[in-house]
């Protein structure tokens, strides 16, 4: 199946749903030369993200490049990830600088 | 590569024609849309301000006012005043004058009444009218266009395709020599980081922090704390998981050229490439202090619809929301909905933003204004006396 769901940037490890997509469902995502091949083990929303392979606890989770958050807990592969799953970094601004 | 503009006296190029007449206190709005009316190619801003301001506000009020007549979109000024306002017209002539734009000024009180100012207006915006459309487009650089990005009415389709396509947009106008403006500074929060370290210098990436630092105490003063209220619940329900994301979303539509430079409301840009300017999230007031820096052509995504407009600066409305473009077609200009579709990429996307831009530089009219939105509002940043 194609096109269910975006993936931004080359760095992402989510892709986002672009319609509600069914638990069980094996998705085949491409992104420019990448292609990933995902099951979703479980039902994720339209516009909500998954894992594009085993995220971590403690790791970035990367959208649009860039990191939106850390993995509170391991995220597998294909899994829903959202507020349950990542909080904010709160990045300091002076970071950056 | 070139557009089709018009070359003015002080060397800036302009995409429209407009003669404009400016009302410089709230009390001569009326006077300047009865100046105006059923004049094709006069507009006036529905300015409320300009009274009972002071300092740093009455500043930035007198600031906006200068940098529409100094826009390059505008032929020829009419400054209307009422004769005892904070801002005065003839303090707001003289400042557009300096750009060597012909620019008059009259006041209610010492010309006999609404009536007669009308009058008298409508005599000189006819004189500078049959002026204007002697003006002939010529070929202009694109590295004289400043673009301004803007979102609103935003969707869960605004920060996946339609603001990373603009992005693509603004790209390829800064690799043309261009400038693009980058603002709404509370919506940066939580990605301000990521501008910051795309900033040419250290002083750059600070103003950027020390920008949203700004916003967030606003927020605190008041009692609210925008890291926690953000992202919303219906954020959240629409599947925004934090606020990085959200403000990640907004921000891609300045492509991913460095930062020049970081300017506070209303200033023009003195630097080419990427600019950002720190201006409210509110649409209009944002719109506003763009077109205030000089701004001659803006773009606007959006994923709910929405149809703002300027009084002198086309706004190209961008959505990648399919089903907004058939519901609100007389609103919206460019439809991107198929990259979600997988059936264009966002670089086909944004090459065909940025010929839009181009044809709209060079007087393809834009839906807004075709329905005549003249939407004009300045932040303000002080109490009025």
């Amino acid at each position: 199946m194609k096109c269910k769901a975006i993936i931004i940037s080359e760095k992402d490890n989510v892709a986002t749903a672009l319609e509600s997509i069914e638990a069980g469902t094996t998705l085949s995502i491409e992104h420019q030369a990448r292609t990933e091949r995902i099951t979703l083990p479980s039902t994720v929303p339209a516009g909500h993200k998954f894992a594009l392979c085993e995220i971590g606890a403690g790791e970035y989770v990367v959208k649009y490049g860039e990191p939106i958050g850390i993995a509170v807990v391991r995220i597998l592969p294909g899994e829903h990830a959202h507020v349950h799953n990542i909080r904010s970094h709160e990045k300091k601004a002076e970071e950056g600088l | 590569m070139t557009f089709q503009g018009y070359r003015r006296s002080d060397g800036k190029a302009g995409t429209r024609n407009h003669v404009l007449v400016i009302p410089s206190v709230g009390c001569s709005q009326h006077v300047a849309d009865a100046i105006t009316r059923n004049l094709k190619g006069a507009a006036y801003l529905p300015n409320i301000l300009g009274c009972g301001q002071i300092g740093a506000d009455r500043e930035q009020t007198k600031r906006v006012l200068v940098g529409f007549g100094t826009n390059p979109n505008v032929f020829a000024v009419l400054v209307v005043g009422l004769g005892c306002e904070s801002v005065p017209a003839r303090e707001v002539a003289e400042a557009i004058s300096e750009s060597g734009k012909r620019v008059e000024f009259i006041e209610i009180q010492s010309s006999g009444g609404p009536r007669k100012t009308t009058a008298s207006g409508r005599r000189f915006v006819r004189a500078m009218l049959a002026e204007a459309a002697r003006a002939a487009r010529e070929p202009i650089p694109l590295n004289e266009l400043i673009l301004g990005t803007e979102c609103g009415g935003s969707d869960y389709t605004s920060g996946l395709a339609s603001n990373p396509a603009l992005g693509v947009a603004s790209d390829l106008l800064i690799a043309a020599g261009g400038t693009v403006i980058l603002s709404e500074t509370p919506e940066l929060i939580g990605a301000e980081h990521i501008i910051a370290r795309r900033a040419r210098t250290l002083d750059v990436g600070r103003k950027v922090i020390e920008a949203t630092a700004w916003w967030e105490k606003q927020a605190i003063d008041s009692g609210q704390n925008i890291r926690e209220a953000n992202p919303s619940p219906g954020n959240i329900a629409g599947g925004i998981t934090t606020l990085e994301e959200k403000s990640l979303g907004c921000i891609y539509k300045a492509g991913t050229a460095p930062l020049e430079e970081a300017i506070p409301y209303a200033f023009a840009p003195t630097r080419k490439g990427l600019v950002f300017m720190d201006t409210p999230a509110h649409d209009i007031e944002q719109l506003t202090g763009m077109v205030a820096g000089g701004a001659q052509i803006v773009v606007f995504t959006t994923g709910r619809g929405t149809p703002i407009g300027s009084p002198i600066a086309p706004v190209i409305k961008l959505t990648a929301n399919g089903e907004l473009y058939r519901t609100m077609r007389d609103a919206i200009d460019v439809d991107v909905s198929r990259v979600l579709k997988g059936s264009e990429t966002l670089k086909d996307a944004g090459q065909r933003i940025f010929e839009q831009i181009i044809a709209v530089a060079s007087g393809k009219s834009t839906k807004a204004e075709r329905l005549g939105q003249r939407d004009f509002c300045i932040f303000t940043i002080g109490t009025h006396i």
